[in-house]
């Protein structure tokens, strides 16, 4: 296993519109790394870079130290699953697994003992004599994952693995590809578009948007401190809340109702400056506590889930979704009072998007 | 399916018969093809006279297999038969191969001319066979190649370049290229990928291509004729017509030699055409 360093690597194809810009990246030995975003992003781009099945057009990838631009994937010690499984299909499963140690010329006994040992722990010991085809989707990326692991590779990259799978189904493999990676200790490179991989899977989270770097942080830190307000509304079911408001003293105007600032919050913002400000909706509740300030509110809807309710509310000119009890019923119209401390609160510059400050704590 | 979606499918009202329909349009395409065939082989089994009786039998009335005898003794048929599964083998294997690659190429890499490549190919298929024959006889003569199996094999094999490219090309395109991506980060180089995933995936497509390029150069006449008249280099299309005397058309032994140069083919259709028709790839993708 190694380290994987990313520097200044850019796609671009026929050198006209730029897929990648510039993107730098340590992924540390040992690192569980989730690349998050919205589909046309460039995260699966970079992945296939970092295997080698798409060229680098400018910038380096290294991998355990050493520059692999110029080496072909099969020289590059890494193993990928396929969001698709791409199992070989006129193969059993044991060969499936055994190809790449038969390519390599590793002794039969050797092979015979890394398959079954990954079987085993995936728990498709039984059926390896089987072609893909008699296997259902869960047990397919099963095998593609336990491809990967005969291979003890320097690194393993994951390419929406869990994307094809119905709901029940993510959820358990979620859980044991942590367990894996837990029992490995290797490291990962995960593509996912989906934001609860990334929060429940990464040690580090890299966002990336339009293929830019937007922030590359533990997930704690990527939910709680976000560095723009793309990464804000990306991550997080519902979304932090982001109102348009302006500066006005140590106070944000959201047109009509004041929101007091923490005085942390206000460094680099000018005085009548347009902002957006940030709330995460389970920061937004209805009893008071500590250090809150109080917002009139109404309520204009209601959308329960069992465990608890998003509640819609008309905060000023915006509307707000906050995170409330399960046994909160007001009906629409009810006009309520809001309470926040205001270190939860956090500063975008409308126009960049980019954070003027974070919530301190939480 | 509703009545209205039934005229709009052309498919007529009653299932029954539809079922008629399509059983009596296979027929006349299965009487067709065999017909021909049949006649031959009944036309082997019966002795001359017989052949000239009227009113003609349908069913030989005294079996023979003199005539197979004859067809052997009279020409070296056996000679015929090696050169020309020697010549069929050999194009059929450099045919593949050469346009495996092609197909890989024009299928997988992401050339800039494709489209007119993929036309070039196919205009290339349709000059006529008698304009290329002289050019391919003097060019055959210079090489001293006349009356060598190679003077055969290589004109063959460029004339079943264009469809087994076609061919192979679009069953290429059908194999998701995920699974030649796996194979590469697995260890293998971009052509053993081909060689070892992508071409036994497509195996329906190589035989297919495999069936054509060999049945193509199992029939050629014209070639055969022009490039090795030598007599121990003919194949069994030249061979055949040299059974027929100045006076003489010694039709049940023509139609035996004809058996025996039939026979080949139709095993090799018999023996490939469940791998022609199964799906292999099925399994190894999501869906």
């Amino acid at each position: 296993m190694a380290d994987v360093a990313l520097r200044g690597v850019s796609k671009s194809y026929d050198g006209r519109s730029d897929v990648l810009h510039g993107i730098d990246l340590d992924v540390r030995h040992g690192e569980f790394v989730v690349f998050v975003g919205p589909s046309g992003c460039g995260k699966s781009t970079l992945l296939r870079m970092i295997a080698g099945l798409e060229s680098i057009t400018a910038g380096e990838v290294r991998i355990g130290g050493q520059v692999v631009n110029a080496l072909p994937p099969r020289s590059r010690d890494i193993a990928m699953v396929f969001q698709d499984y791409a199992l070989y299909p006129h193969k059993t499963l044991f060969e499936n697994m055994a190809f790449g140690l038969r390519l390599r010329k590793t002794p039969e006994d050797e092979i015979r003992r890394r398959v079954m040992d990954a079987a085993k722990l995936l728990r498709i010991d039984g059926m390896l004599d089987r072609r893909p085809a008699a296997l259902s989707g869960g047990q397919r990326q099963r095998v593609a994952i336990g491809r990967a692991i005969v291979r003890e590779p320097k690194v393993f990259l994951f390419d929406e693995p869990l994307s094809n799978l119905d709901a029940q189904l993510r959820n358990e493999m979620r859980s044991e590809i942590k367990r894996l990676h837990q029992r490995l200790g290797a490291t990962i490179i995960y593509v996912t578009h989906d934001q609860v991989e990334a929060m429940t899977l990464a040690d580090r989270i890299a966002v990336l948007s339009g293929g830019h770097r937007m922030q590359y942080d533990t997930p704690d830190a990527i939910y709680h401190r976000p560095a723009t307000t793309f990464v804000a509304g990306f991550i997080g079911a519902p979304p932090m809340n982001l109102v348009d408001c302006r500066l006005d003293g140590d106070a944000a105007d959201l047109g009509g109702v004041r929101v007091p600032l923490a005085s942390r919050s206000l460094a680099g913002a000018a005085r009548g400056a347009a902002l957006k400000l940030g709330v995460r909706p389970e920061n937004l509740r209805l009893a008071r506590a500590g250090a809150d300030i109080a917002l009139p509110a109404a309520v204009c809807l209601l959308e329960p889930l069992g465990a608890e309710v998003l509640v819609t509310l008309k905060l000023g000119a915006a509307e707000v979704v906050a995170r409330c009890p399960a046994a909160f019923r007001e009906p629409p119209g009810t006009p309520v009072t809001l309470y926040v401390d205001p270190s939860h609160v956090a500063l975008f510059d409308a126009a960049s998007g980019t954070a003027l400050s974070a919530p301190s704590a939480h | 399916m509703s009545p209205a979606a039934r005229v709009a499918t052309g498919l007529p009202a009653n299932p029954l018969a539809g079922r008629g329909l399509r059983l009596a349009a296979a027929a006349i395409v299965v009487v067709n093809g065999f017909f021909p065939a049949v006649w031959i082989l009944l036309t082997s089994l019966k002795t001359e006279t017989e052949l000239v009786r009227k009113p003609i039998t349908y069913w030989p009335r005294n079996l023979t297999l003199d005539n197979y005898l004859r067809a052997f003794t009279d020409q070296p048929l056996l000679r015929f038969l090696g050169n020309s599964l020697a010549v069929a083998l050999a194009s059929t294997a450099l045919s593949l191969v050469v346009a495996a690659l092609a197909a890989y190429a024009i299928a997988r890499l992401n050339l800039r001319r494709r489209q007119l490549i993929l036309t070039a190919i196919v205009a290339s298929s349709m000059f006529p066979l008698v304009t290329l024959l002289v050019p391919i006889f003097e060019t055959m003569r210079a090489l001293n190649l006349l009356n060598t199996y190679t003077a055969l094999v290589l004109p063959y094999t460029v004339l079943n370049l264009p469809v087994c490219t076609l061919v192979l090309a679009s069953f290429f395109e059908g194999i998701p290229r995920d699974l030649e991506n796996a194979a590469m980060i697995d260890g293998c180089t971009r052509v053993g990928a081909l060689w070892r995933v992508v071409v036994p995936l497509a195996a329906p497509g190589v035989f297919t291509a495999g069936i054509l390029a060999f049945v193509n150069a199992w029939d050629e006449f014209l070639l055969a004729l022009s490039l090795n008249a030598n007599a121990s280099m003919r194949t069994l299309p030249v061979g055949i017509t040299l059974y027929q005397g100045e006076f003489t058309f010694p039709w049940p032994t023509i139609s035996a030699a004809l058996v025996v140069a039939i026979v080949p083919i139709a095993v090799l259709i018999a023996l490939f055409q469940e791998r022609v028709v199964g799906g292999l790839t099925q399994g190894g993708m999501k869906g």
